[in-house]
This record gives C-alpha cells, structure tokens and sequence, in this order.
C-alpha cells in the first residue's frame, strides 16, 4: 500500500454514504407518505453511489484484492471508520431530517472544499457529489422549516430530533493525526474551515423553524478510530447477510 | 399513509429535455408549492426525463363538464376542411 493515511481516509469517507444511505434506505415501505419514500430512496441511492466510487478507489490504494463489495460486506462493526452521527438510527422523521441537516450541512462545504484538493480522483467524486449534496440539504433544510414551524406536535418532535442528536455533531469536525496531514497536504479539506459554514447553514434553518439550538455539551467521538454504538452492529449484520452466505453474489 | 388525505394535491407539468412546452405528467401531495417541487422532482424526473417543472394546484385547475362533452367537441367532428389532408395541392405547385 502506498498511502495507509490516504486508504484509511477514503475508507471512513466511504462509510460515511454507505451507512446513511443505508440508513435511508431502511425508510423504504416506511415512509410517511409516498412523495417523501421516493424522495429518502433518492437520497440514498445518491449516497450509496458516492459509497461506491469511494470504495474503489479505497480498493486501489489498498492494493490488496478488495473491491467494494469485500470492503463494504466483509468488514465488521468495528472496522468501520464512519461518523458516530451517520448510524444513528432513523427513528421518527424528524430524528431522520435532523440527522440529514446535520450531515448535509457539514457535506456540501466538504465537498465544495474537496474539488480543490490536489488528488484528481477526489476532485472528480467531489464534483458529481457537490451537486447530489446541494438537493440534499435543500430536502433536509426544507422539511426542517416545515416540521419545526408546522404543528405543536411536529415542532416538539423536531425540537427533540435536534437535542437528540446534537452530541453527534462535534465529531463532524474532528481530524486525527492522519487526517490532519492529509489536510497540511491540500488533499483533504480542512474540517476546522467547514465549521463556519455549518454553523451558518444551522442557526439560519433553525431560526427558520422556531428551534432552539442547543448548548455544546459532550460530544460523542470515535467514529473514525472504528467505536460505535451497538445499533451499527445490527444495522451491518442485516445489511451484510446475504453475502455472508453467499460470497460474491451478484444480481 | 392516513395523513395523505389532508395533504393538498397538485398538478405536476415537466419541460422534457428535448421538448419546447410543459406536458402533464401527474400529480403529487404536498403542503405546499416549495415541497411540491421538491417532490415533483424526486417522483417524475428519476430517469432524467425533465429540464423544468411546473407544479399548480389542482383546486385552481378548472376543468370542463364531461356532460357537456357533445356540445363541447362534437360540433368539430365533420369539418374536414380545418384539416390540412382536405386540401389537394395541384401539380404545378411542386414541393412546398
């Protein structure tokens, strides 16, 4: 392997799709309504998309005979490298859409900052990304507005959603060692840079939708170093069955 | 899927990419014409089928009686001579 810190970097970035938009997924024949099941499948579809060219390159870099259907099914729980806030379960919908805005909000300043990195492979992902991500946080901000300002019972569901999760959010702006050389390298973004972004695209949708942000409190961390809740677990374990048994099926 | 009923229905028209004018494609549920476009989007333009949607809704959409349908559309049924085919160009004129 050339790069272990680039390989591990482009390995949690992967997992960061694959989880949500598995996570999203899981909304499929759940949905409140049929508009919003197509529109979280949209969503995930483009997630799992930027999953898998993520993964390929993951695959090459390694250099080990992994593709990414071995990096994606034959990795357990704690060798994902994925944001703690990315496997929180769906929940209600507004725990979903608070976990979107939360997410997408920090995605698009990321990967708007990735196409300027100096590795090309990244540009490119980074360019058809910027785009999905966009609608992404249009959807998340949108739906956070109408929830929040929408009936008693939505608003304190929203309120909830954001309180719930707000511990997850610090982790979306952590860099380790290697991270943080990846950035010092002009290969990743830096993630201190994107927290004004968020911040803005955070207290401008909450404002919108008479919430409260919450007080920075603990934040939850260890993600990237492969810790997690017990629910990644049993989200990996369904998700990864049917290769577990059959290894390397196909459609 | 209980609360649909007091979602309001709207009237989606998408420009397809190699077409001048919107067509009606369908219909979506929404709260309000900004989600309306949002799912307008994510239900009929998944295979790339549009470059711009309209959304109305479908309560400001007035339609005509289909009662009324003699009255309305028979009278155009044996007026021939508003079809081009009724003409027969004469020989001298050529190509047009």
């Amino acid at each position: 392997m050339s790069d272990p810190a680039l390989f591990q970097y482009v390995l949690g970035l992967a997992d960061d799709q694959l989880v949500l938009g598995h996570r999203l997924s899981q909304w499929t024949g759940r949905a409140p309504i049929l508009e919003e099941e197509l529109a979280l499948g949209n969503i995930a579809l483009d997630l799992i998309g930027q999953a898998r060219r993520l993964y390929q390159y993951a695959g090459e870099l390694e250099d080990a005979d992994r593709d990414e259907d071995a990096l994606a099914y034959h990795r357990d729980a704690r060798g994902y490298l994925n944001l703690t806030l990315v496997e929180q379960p769906n929940g209600d919908f507004a725990q979903t859409i608070a976990r979107q805005l939360f997410y997408t909000a920090m995605a698009l300043p990321f990967w708007q900052a990735m196409t300027a990195s100096t590795d090309q492979r990244l540009v490119a992902l980074a360019a058809k990304a910027e785009k999905e991500v966009a609608y992404h946080l249009r959807h998340a901000t949108e739906w956070t507005a109408r929830l929040g300002d929408g009936t008693d019972e939505s608003h304190r569901r929203m309120q909830a959603a954001i309180n719930q999760l707000w511990e997850f959010t610090g982790e979306l702006f952590e860099m380790n060692a290697a991270e943080a050389g990846l950035a010092a390298g002009s290969i990743a973004p830096d993630r201190k840079t994107l927290r004004i972004s968020w911040d803005r695209t955070i207290d401008t949708t909450l404002s919108d939708a008479t919430l409260t942000r919450p007080d920075d409190s603990w934040m939850a961390e260890g993600g990237r170093d492969g810790l997690h809740g017990e629910d990644l677990g049993h989200m990996l374990a369904e998700m990864q069955s049917l290769q577990r048994m059959h290894p390397g099926l196909s459609w | 899927m209980s609360d649909r009923a007091r979602l309001p229905l709207w009237e989606v028209f998408i420009r397809p990419r190699n077409g001048l004018a919107h067509r009606h494609v369908g219909s979506v549920h929404a709260s309000d014409a900004e989600i309306a476009l949002m799912a307008a989007r994510d239900v009929y333009t998944r295979r790339g089928e549009g470059r711009s949607i309209w959304v109305a809704p479908t309560s400001a959409i007035a339609a005509s009686d289909p009662d009324e349908k003699a009255e309305m559309f028979d009278p155009a049924d044996d007026k021939t001579y508003r079809q081009p085919t009724d003409y027969h160009v004469p020989k001298e004129v050529g190509d047009m």
